[in-house]
C-alpha cells in the first residue's frame, strides 16, 4: 500500500492546481493531487463534487480553465483526447451498438495504425483475459449488463494505455454482480499493473478497491489517503460523515494537557481525546466516534461514565444499532455485531445502560 | 349485459370516433383503388375487374405524357432528396454536435423557414425570385425550389436521431484514438443511418408529391406527374388517371412503411 | 411536420464545433438564396407596376395593395373607400379554415386520446395509421375525395341504394366539400401535438379527480383538457394555418364560387390575364397573417414551457 505522496519517478498522473469553471459556477477548484504509477486511485465524492469533471479533464473531454496536468512527466491537459495515451471506461459502456465485440475491443488499435489482423489478435487476447471469447461475435445489446461492462474494459485496456480512467463503471449493475466486479476490478489491475482512476460516490467500493482514495466535495479535495486512514482518522466533519456512519458530537474544549483535549459534551460528561493544531480551550468542535467502536454495559467499564437509556434497537442483518439518550446529552449510537451476542447482551428500549468506549476512538474535527 | 368499465382513461364514443376518423381517411383511397380495376370506360358503372387501365397508362395515347412526367417526377426527387438529405446531415451535426453558437436560433429558423411560409406564399416568391433574376423556368428551377423545400423535411428526423444518440459514443471513438473525422465516419454516421434513411424517405415523398410549388415554377412544356394529373383532371377525373393515382399512393405507402420499420427496428436495440 | 418548428433542440455536445461554419454553410446559402430572398424579393415586386402580359416593371408602385383595399369608382378617380371584394375572399379563406379546424378537433382530439391510452407497445402502429394517408399525394386524396363525393359518386350510390335518399346530395362545389377536403389534407397535424399531449398527461391526476368525486366527463373538462391544452391549441394551428392558404381543396372541391386566397394568388400569374404585383401583395397578406399567428403560437408554447418547468 502507497500511503505517502509518491516520489516524483513513479508519478503517472500529477494534476498541478487545476480549477475548472463552467461561466460563473467553479465545478473544480485549485486541485492538485498526484496519482503513482501501479495504483488504484479513487475519486470519491457526492455527485457534483467535481469528481467526474476531473476525470474527464485527464481524458480531455473538459478543458482546463487553469493549471496544468501532467502525464509520466509531459504536460498533457492541452492535447485532444485521441492523442492521450489513456483510456476510458464509460458510465454506460459507450459500447458502439453497430459492431460486434471483436470490433469494438480492436477499434483503439485500428485507430492507433496497427494492422487489422494484429489488431483482432490482441482484441482477442483481451477477451480471454475477461473471459468472453465465446461472445467475440455478438453485438453489445446481445450481451447482459455486467458482459457489457467486461467489453467496455477490454476495449480500454486493449491499446495499452499508460492510465486506466473508469467513471461509475459498476453503477449500473445490480449489488450482487457489482460486489463480484469489485474483485475482478482488483485483480486486473494487479495483472496489468496498469495505473487506474476509478471515480465513484459509493464509499464501500472506494474503501474496498483502492489503494488511495481522494475524498472531494464541493470541487475541493477533502482528505487523500489510504482507506483506512480515511475511515479511522478523517479530518474533517464532511469525510467523517461521508465514509461510514457516525456519532457527531457538538462539543466545547474545556483544556487541553499533553496532548490531550479534555471537551464537555454537555450534561455533565467530559471525553477526552487527541488534540490536533489549531484547537485551543473554549472552542466549540465536533467529536466523532464510530458506532461500531462503541459497547454497552449494566456497569461502567470505563472511565467516561457515560449513562442513559435504549431509546430502541434497530437489527440491520449483521448489527444491531441501538440508540441510547444519554442522560441530560445527546443521543448516542451504538453498534454490535450479531456474532457477538453470545458475550453481550440485548438491552430492550428503556433499560438503562452505560455506554463505553474504546480506548482512541474519540476524533476531534472541526467543520 | 357486460359489467360497466370503470377504467378512467375510457370514454364511451372516443372509439367510434376514431374509426369515423379513419373511415374518412382511407375510404376515398380504398374507393379509388378499386376503381381503378373497372373495366368500364365511364368512372361511374362497375363492369367488371381488369387491368386494361394499367395497360392504358403505359401504351395508351397519354402513355409518352405521363412516362415523361414520371420521369421528371423520380429524377427530381431522387436529386432533390440526395441532397437535402446531405445538407440536412451536415446542418444537424452544426447544431447539435457543436455546441452553442450565437447565430443557432437563427440557423434554426432559416432551415424550418419552409416550413412556417405557406405553401403558396414559397411558389409565388421562388417564381418571382427566377423571373427577376432571369433565370428560365424548366426542369432546373423545380429541382432548386425542391431542394430548398426538401431540407427541413430531411432535417426533422435526422437531428431527432442525432439527439438520440449520446455523445459518449463519439468520445468513446476519441479515448480510442480516432480523429474526429473517424468518429464522425466510423461512429456517429453508421449510428445516424436510420435517421437519415427516413429524412431521405420522406424527402423524397415530399418531392414527389409536390404541386404547388412545381406548377409555379415548371414553366412550359416541363411537367411532373402531380402537374400532368392536375391537368388531366381540370378535364374530368378518368379511368386511366385513378390507375395512375393508385400506382403513386403504392410507392408512396411502400415508401413510408419502409421508414416505419427502419425506426421501429432500430428502436428495439 | 411543423411540429417540430417549436425548438431547436438541445446542443449539449461540442465535438465538431471547429468545423461548425462548414457544417452549416450549405444549408445557410440554400436556403437563403432558395426561400429568404425569394420572399423579400416578392416584398419588392407587391411595390412595382405590373406589366399587362404578366411580369412588372421596375418602377414604384403601390397600386398593388391601393387595389387590393381601396374601392375607387368604375373610372378609378374616386376617393377611397373600403374594397370589399377581396377582404370577403380572405375573410371565407379564414371562416373555411376555421370550420375545418373545428371538423379536425371534432374528430382529431377523441382520436388522438383513444390513440394515446393504447397500449404502450401498439401506439406507433397507430399514429402510423393515422399519418399513412398525410403521405400520400395531396392531390390524389384531393381527386379521390372528389370522386367519392360526386353527384354520381359512390357515396351518393350508396346512400340512394340503402335508400337514405331519393336524390343525390350535392356535396362537391359546397362550402362543406372544401372543409371536408381541408380535414383529409391536414389531420394528422391535428392528431399527433394532442396526441403527444396526452401521452405525457399524468393519468394519476384523472384519478385522483375521481377519487374526490369527480365524474368522468367533469374530469375531462376540468382536469384532462386544461393539462393538454397546449397540444390543442398546437393542432389548431397546425391545421388553421395550411388551410388558409391551401389551393388544392378548394379549387378542386369548391368550384368558382367558393374561392379562396389559394385560388386568388394563383390565378395572377397564370398566363398573360395575371397582376403579379397584385399577386405578391396578396401573398405578403397572407404570409403576414400567418406569422403573427405563429408568433402567438410560439408565445404560448414558451409560456407553457415556463409553466412545466416551474
Amino acid at each position: 500500500m502507497i500511503n505517502t505522496t509518491p516520489e516524483k519517478s513513479q508519478i503517472a498522473v500529477d494534476i498541478n492546481h487545476v480549477t475548472k469553471r463552467y461561466g460563473t459556477f467553479t465545478a473544480l477548484q485549485h486541485m492538485s493531487l498526484s496519482i503513482a504509477d501501479n495504483e488504484f486511485f479513487t475519486l470519491l465524492g457526492p455527485s457534483g463534487c467535481g469528481k467526474t469533471t476531473l476525470l474527464r479533464m485527464i481524458a480531455g473531454f473538459e478543458d482546463v480553465t487553469e493549471g496544468e496536468i501532467y502525464l509520466f512527466g509531459d504536460e498533457i491537459e492541452n492535447l485532444p483526447p485521441n492523442k492521450r495515451p489513456v483510456n476510458t471506461v464509460f458510465q454506460n459502456y459507450a459500447l458502439f451498438p453497430h459492431m460486434s465485440v471483436t470490433d469494438n475491443v480492436a477499434f483503439g488499435l485500428e485507430m492507433l495504425g496497427r494492422s487489422k489482423a494484429e489488431a483482432r489478435t490482441r482484441a482477442g487476447e483481451m477477451l480471454e483475459l475477461v473471459q468472453l471469447s465465446q461472445f467475440a461475435n455478438r453485438k453489445p445489446s446481445q450481451l447482459s449488463g455486467g458482459q457489457q461492462q467486461r467489453v467496455a474494459l477490454a476495449r480500454a485496456l486493449a491499446p495499452q494505455p499508460k492510465v486506466l480512467l473508469l467513471d461509475e463503471p459498476l453503477s449500473a449493475l445490480d449489488l450482487k454482480l457489482r460486489q463480484a466486479m469489485r474483485y475482478e476490478l482488483k485483480s486486473l489491475q494487479r495483472e496489468t499493473g496498469i495505473t487506474f482512476i476509478f471515480v465513484t460516490h459509493d464509499q464501500e467500493e472506494a474503501l474496498t478497491m483502492s489503494d488511495r482514495i481522494a475524498v472531494m466535495s464541493n470541487g475541493e479535495l477533502q482528505q487523500l489517503g489510504a482507506a483506512r486512514d480515511i475511515y479511522e482518522a478523517p479530518h474533517n466533519v464532511f469525510v467523517a460523515n461521508f465514509i461510514g456512519e457516525t456519532n457527531l458530537l457538538d462539543v466545547t474544549v474545556k483544556h487541553i494537557t499533553g496532548g490531550r483535549a479534555t471537551c464537555d459534551l454537555g450534561g455533565d460528561y467530559a471525553l477526552s481525546c487527541d488534540a490536533i493544531d489549531g484547537v485551543s480551550a473554549g472552542a466549540q468542535v465536533h467529536l466523532s466516534v464510530r458506532p461500531e467502536r462503541l459497547y454497552l454495559s449494566e456497569t461502567a467499564t470505563d472511565a467516561e461514565g457515560l449513562e442513559g437509556r435504549v431509546r430502541d434497537n434497530i437489527f440491520i442483518g449483521t448489527d444491531i444499532q441501538t440508540i441510547v439518550a444519554l442522560n441530560n446529552g445527546p443521543e448516542i449510537i451504538v453498534r454490535t455485531s450479531n456474532s457477538d451476542r453470545g458475550s453481550s447482551r440485548i438491552f430492550e428500549p428503556g433499560n438503562a445502560v452505560h455506554v463505553n468506549m474504546e480506548a482512541g476512538a474519540a476524533r476531534l474535527l472541526v467543520d | 349485459m357486460t359489467k360497466r368499465t370503470h377504467d378512467i382513461r375510457r370514454y364511451p364514443g372516443f372509439l367510434p370516433m376514431t374509426i369515423l376518423c379513419l373511415t374518412l381517411l382511407y375510404a376515398p383511397l380504398i374507393v379509388v383503388t378499386i376503381y381503378s380495376f373497372n373495366s368500364s370506360n365511364s368512372i361511374t358503372n362497375w363492369e367488371g375487374l381488369s387491368l386494361r387501365w394499367y395497360v392504358d397508362v403505359f401504351t395508351g395515347p397519354e402513355a409518352e405524357k405521363f412516362k415523361r412526367a414520371a420521369w421528371n417526377s423520380f429524377t427530381i426527387a431522387l436529386i432533390a432528396a440526395t441532397t437535402a438529405t446531405t445538407i440536412a446531415t451536415l446542418a444537424a451535426t452544426g447544431m447539435i454536435r457543436a455546441g452553442q453558437f450565437k447565430l443557432r436560433t437563427l440557423s434554426f429558423g432559416l432551415i424550418s423557414l419552409p416550413l412556417m411560409v405557406p405553401e403558396i406564399v414559397t411558389a409565388v416568391a421562388t417564381l418571382i425570385f427566377f423571373n427577376s433574376i432571369g433565370f428560365v423556368r424548366g426542369y432546373t428551377t423545380i429541382l432548386l425550389a425542391h431542394i430548398a423545400f426538401c431540407i427541413p423535411f430531411a432535417y426533422m428526423p435526422i437531428s431527432a436521431r442525432m439527439q438520440g444518440v449520446e455523445d459518449t459514443y463519439e468520445q468513446a471513438a476519441l479515448d480510442l484514438y480516432a480523429s474526429k473525422r473517424q468518429a464522425f465516419t466510423k461512429i456517429l454516421l453508421p449510428l445516424m443511418m436510420p435517421g437519415i434513411i427516413s429524412g431521405f424517405l420522406l424527402a423524397f415523398i415530399i418531392s414527389l408529391d409536390d404541386f404547388i410549388i412545381t406548377n409555379f415554377v415548371k414553366g412550359a412544356g416541363v411537367e411532373t406527374l402531380p402537374t400532368a394529373i392536375f391537368g388531366a383532371v381540370k378535364q374530368g377525373i378518368k379511368p386511366n388517371i385513378m390507375a395512375i393515382s393508385t400506382m403513386l399512393l403504392a410507392v408512396s405507402i411502400i415508401m413510408v412503411t419502409i421508414s416505419y420499420f427502419i425506426s421501429k427496428s432500430d428502436n428495439k436495440t | 411536420m411543423a411540429a417540430g418548428a417549436a425548438s431547436g433542440g438541445s446542443a449539449r455536445s461540442d465535438t465538431y464545433k471547429e468545423a461548425r461554419t462548414w457544417l452549416l454553410m450549405p444549408s445557410w446559402i440554400v436556403l437563403s438564396l432558395l426561400v429568404l430572398a425569394p420572399v423579400v424579393m416578392m416584398l419588392i415586386y407587391s411595390f412595382l407596376t405590373k406589366e399587362f402580359r404578366g411580369g412588372v416593371i421596375w418602377e414604384f408602385s403601390t397600386a398593388a395593395y391601393d387595389q387590393f383595399f381601396c374601392s375607387r369608382g368604375l373610372f378609378g378617380d374616386e376617393p377611397c373607400s373600403i374594397e370589399w371584394t377581396y377582404i370577403q375572399i380572405f375573410w371565407r379563406s379564414i371562416w373555411q379554415a376555421a370550420a375545418a379546424t373545428l371538423l379536425s378537433l371534432v374528430i382529431g382530439f377523441p382520436t388522438a386520446y383513444f390513440i394515446a391510452t393504447r397500449p404502450e407497445k401498439i401506439r406507433p402502429l397507430w399514429v402510423f395509421l393515422i399519418t399513412i394517408p398525410y403521405w400520400v399525394n395531396l392531390l390524389i386524396r384531393t381527386v379521390s375525395m372528389k370522386f367519392v363525393l360526386r353527384d354520381q359518386g359512390p357515396l351518393n350510390d350508396f346512400l340512394m341504394a340503402t335508400g337514405l335518399i331519393d336524390d343525390p346530395l350535392r356535396i362537391v362545389n359546397t362550402n362543406f366539400a372544401v372543409q371536408l377536403g381541408l380535414f383529409y389534407s391536414y389531420l394528422p397535424f391535428m392528431v399527433l401535438p394532442i396526441y403527444a399531449s396526452v401521452e405525457r398527461y399524468n393519468f394519476s391526476m384523472s384519478e385522483a379527480a375521481a377519487d374526490l368525486y369527480a365524474s368522468k366527463w367533469t374530469t375531462l373538462r376540468r382536469i384532462l383538457l386544461p393539462a393538454v391544452k397546449p397540444g390543442v391549441i398546437a393542432g389548431c394551428i397546425l391545421v388553421f394555418v395550411p388551410s388558409l392558404g391551401s389551393f388544392l381543396a378548394p379549387d378542386l372541391l369548391g368550384g368558382a364560387k367558393n374561392f379562396m386566397i389559394g385560388s386568388l394568388i394563383e390565378e395572377q400569374f397564370k398566363g398573360n390575364a395575371g397582376n403579379w404585383p397584385f399577386g405578391a401583395a396578396a401573398a405578403m397578406i397572407l404570409l403576414s397573417m400567418v406569422l403573427v399567428i405563429l408568433m402567438i403560437l410560439a408565445r404560448q408554447q414558451a409560456r407553457a414551457q415556463k409553466g412545466a418547468e416551474a
